[in-house]
């Protein structure tokens, strides 16, 4: 696993953790070339359990690459320093750099597919790209692909894509959601007939994933529905924006990452768009996405994945079991931050589906297509979730074979200028809408590869 | 009149944009101009000179210094670091290369680039450092004879008037001194330079400075438009139809090139795109490249070499 070395020091206080940036960037570069040789002796990494992390900490999205990257890795290291592994079972973690890229990602998942004593446990790609260029992959080699709030929408639908899991939210549920807070702040759904709502998107799969959905709520509600692309990596936006400039879209829906959120946010100010018209998806609505607009950025939203910034339970014993003892992969000033968060979250689901599995199939190392059992019969109550100390940051999870996203709640938060602040009620995705879309996109995705779609009636 | 003040609007907003693809496509002709490497690294040179700025700024002004005296500073610190990075290019790569063909250096310089943005990002961070040296909000001119008038940038037009200056200042220094004209000749033939007295060493330790310093000059341009980071580094591919429309050698010619790639990109953006899909600002400009490289291969203003054999 990626670890910084233990120092010397016991008793740790925040200032005596705090390295230096060069050093810290030295650290973790050092950490990812060892990484995977770092943990224990080849005996006991028989009682190991591998996990696979696809990250990037370089490239133009390492800024909002490395703070996911970082949650994840903290909470495994958590889980082993704290609960010494799951049920015994320690857990193996291993970066592999994608630098968002669908090559090296395919290139990543295939030299770690089969590490550790019974496989990759599940792949998180934390990009929509490499997730369409693993799905069939996954599923031959039966490792779960798990895309918490991501991926391919239609693979919320587990009799067709058993091996996928957008865990949390697709950005079908997105858009809806992005539509009844829109329809709300106008004063109702009928108030959405003859608007204009423009969606400004990163012009790969990722950012082209909710277009469908949104023509079929534009043709529902009777609003006017432009997408327009914005190319990789998202830098030169003019020509995007002197068109929302002359054609006064009332809202604009940002599906950027990266770079392209903050340039959006500029050019808005710079053609006087109301920030506060712009609504990002919640992979449009972290620190680093806002900060390097300054005061352009005041009044931005964006969805939330459920949780938003903040400081939760269970960062009281990252700070106490990992960073204490100087094995933290974050600024310590970073933790609680939004992708931060998220990566926990994304660390703590797939942890619980290998507890999960491990009621089924026993306390030892599991494969992938153990482990995908665990994930669709996962259920995470309230009372679970505060167990786990992420109460206040998510609500119930419930995934089955027919549904593989679990959940479809969302709040809308927005940037004050110095933080995000929560401004609206949880929304619901609406399946009534979303369901047929699935169904139907799904189907044809069946019929295309062949895929007899399971029972899910017939599932245990 | 509503549709001529739209198109003037994305005219105006495309040169402008394109005199900012200019300032990066400057150091490239210096360098080949000057020594005949074709330099694959200098948007690598713009994320450096940028990180190295905006975080000396940074730490002065954390320390209290006042923000006009961290200015200086923090551009005296990156000027530093690009002397000392065109003094360890020339020591380590491209001196033990003299009179090599043009391809290894070319591919020397790719190595260089992964080098120096692995080494910017290790030293100074790779997060997004805001930039703030000018003014980004708009002016809306003749607002009497359009509606909603017509959006000129502030941060543009100051990219404009530092890209003049910059141009004049270079053509006086490769037409007015001897330093200049030593460049010139060392571009025409190494060994011929060599032997009749010219210092190569000295000679491209200053061309690689220079080009150091007009990085500097862009990324404080750049990193007040995007945040200095990591995706500065892909200006380079921005600036290459720059280079193959304006030629090679020719310092006008890279302004030309980035207001003919800037107003081409974005008009076909806004009228041409949403009938195809969109999104194809990012290749256009290659299709100008292309259909230039047709009619002029030397670009509109490179030198037209003529070997007889």
């Amino acid at each position: 696993m990626k670890q910084i070395p233990r120092t010397e020091k016991e008793g740790f206080k925040e200032e005596d953790i705090r390295m230096t940036n060069v050093a810290r960037k030295l650290l973790i570069l050092a950490a990812a070339v060892l990484s995977g040789a770092a943990f224990t002796t080849p005996a006991a990494a028989q009682n190991e359990q591998f996990i696979p992390i696809l990250s990037y900490r370089t490239g133009p999205y390492a800024v909002n690459g490395a703070p996911f990257a970082n949650g994840m890795a903290d909470y495994y290291n958590l889980v082993n320093e704290r609960d010494g592994g799951i049920n015994g079972v320690k857990l193996l973690v291993e970066e592999c750099e994608t630098a968002y890229a669908t090559d090296k990602g395919v290139e990543c998942y295939e030299r770690l597919k089969s590490k550790g004593p019974t496989g990759a446990a599940f792949f998180n790609p934390l990009s929509t790209g490499i997730t369409f260029a693993l799905t069939e992959k996954t599923a031959a080699d039966k490792i779960p692909i798990v895309t918490m709030g991501y991926g391919r929408a239609d693979s919320k639908n587990g009799a067709v894509f058993p091996y996928n899991f957008p865990l949390l939210g697709t950005y079908w549920s997105a858009a809806d959601i992005a539509i009844q807070h829109v329809a709300k702040e106008l004063g109702g759904f009928d108030k959405l007939k003859g608007r204009k709502i423009s969606l400004l998107y990163h012009d790969s799969p990722y950012g082209k994933e909710p277009i469908p959905m949104l023509q079929v709520l534009a043709q529902k509600y009777g609003f006017e529905f432009t997408p327009i692309p914005v190319t990789h990596p998202g830098v030169e936006q003019k020509s995007q924006w002197l068109a929302i400039r002359q054609n006064r879209p009332d809202y604009v829906l940002v599906w950027g990452w990266g770079v392209m959120n903050s340039t959006a946010i500029k050019e808005a100010a710079s053609v006087a768009y109301p920030r506060d018209k712009m609504l990002g998806v919640w992979w449009s609505g972290a620190e680093p996405d806002v900060t390097p607009a300054g005061d352009q950025a005041a009044g931005y939203k964006a969805l939330m994945l459920q949780h938003g910034a903040g400081r939760f339970p269970v960062h009281a014993d990252i700070e106490k079991y990992v960073y204490a003892k100087g094995k933290g992969l974050s600024e310590p000033g970073k933790i609680g931050e939004v992708l931060y968060n998220r990566g926990m979250v994304n660390a703590m689901l797939g942890v619980e589906a290998i507890r999960k599995a491990q009621e089924k199939f026993g306390k030892k190392p599991l494969t992938g297509e153990q482990i995908r059992w665990g994930l669709e019969n996962l259920i995470l109550t309230d009372a679970r979730i505060k167990e786990l100390g992420f109460e206040g940051m998510m609500k119930p999870v419930s995934i089955s074979c027919a549904d593989h996203e679990g959940a479809r709640y969302g709040r809308v938060q927005q940037w004050d200028g110095k933080g995000w602040k929560v401004i609206s009620d949880w929304y619901t995705a609406d399946e009534s809408l979303i369901e047929p879309l699935v169904a139907d996109v799904s189907a044809k995705y069946a019929a295309e590869k062949k895929i007899k779609p399971r029972d899910c009636a017939k599932e245990t | 009149m509503i549709a001529l003040g739209q198109f003037l609007e994305v005219l105006i907003g495309g040169l402008m944009s394109g005199v900012l693809y200019s300032l990066v496509a400057l150091g490239f002709v210096l360098i080949f101009k000057a020594s005949g490497v074709f330099n694959f690294a200098q948007g690598a040179m713009v994320l450096l000179a940028g990180l190295a700025l905006v975080r000396a700024l940074d730490l002065l002004v954390a320390h209290g210094v006042p923000f006009w005296a961290a200015i200086v500073l923090g551009i005296g610190f990156g000027a530093a670091i690009m002397a000392a990075t065109a003094w360890l290019i020339e020591r380590f790569v491209i001196g033990p290369l003299v009179n090599q063909d043009g391809l290894t250096l070319f591919m020397s310089t790719i190595g260089v680039t992964f080098v120096l943005e692995g080494a910017a990002e290790m030293i100074f961070g790779s997060d997004v450092y805001p930039l703030r040296l000018f003014p980004t909000d708009a002016w809306f001119v003749f607002e009497d004879l359009f509606p909603g008038g017509i959006l000129v940038n502030k941060l543009d037009v100051w990219g404009a008037l530092i890209a003049g200056i910059l141009v004049a200042g270079l053509a006086i220094f490769f037409q007015r001194t001897k330093t200049g004209r030593a460049l010139r000749a060392v571009a025409d033939d190494h060994l011929a330079a060599h032997s009749v007295g010219i210092p190569i060493s000295w000679i491209w330790f200053v061309v690689w400075l220079v080009a150091g310093l007009v990085a500097l000059v862009a990324a404080t341009v750049w990193g007040t438009k995007l945040g200095v980071q990591f995706s500065i580094t892909f200006l380079a591919l921005k600036a290459l139809p720059v280079l193959i429309i304006g030629g090679l050698t020719s310092i006008p010619g890279a302004i030309v090139g980035g207001l003919v790639v800037g107003a081409g990109e974005k008009i076909a953006e806004v009228y041409l795109g949403p009938s195809i899909g969109g999104g194809i600002e990012y290749w256009f400009p290659y299709v100008l490249a292309l259909a230039v490289l047709l009619v002029r291969p030397q670009g509109l203003f490179g030198e037209r070499i003529i070997e007889r054999i």
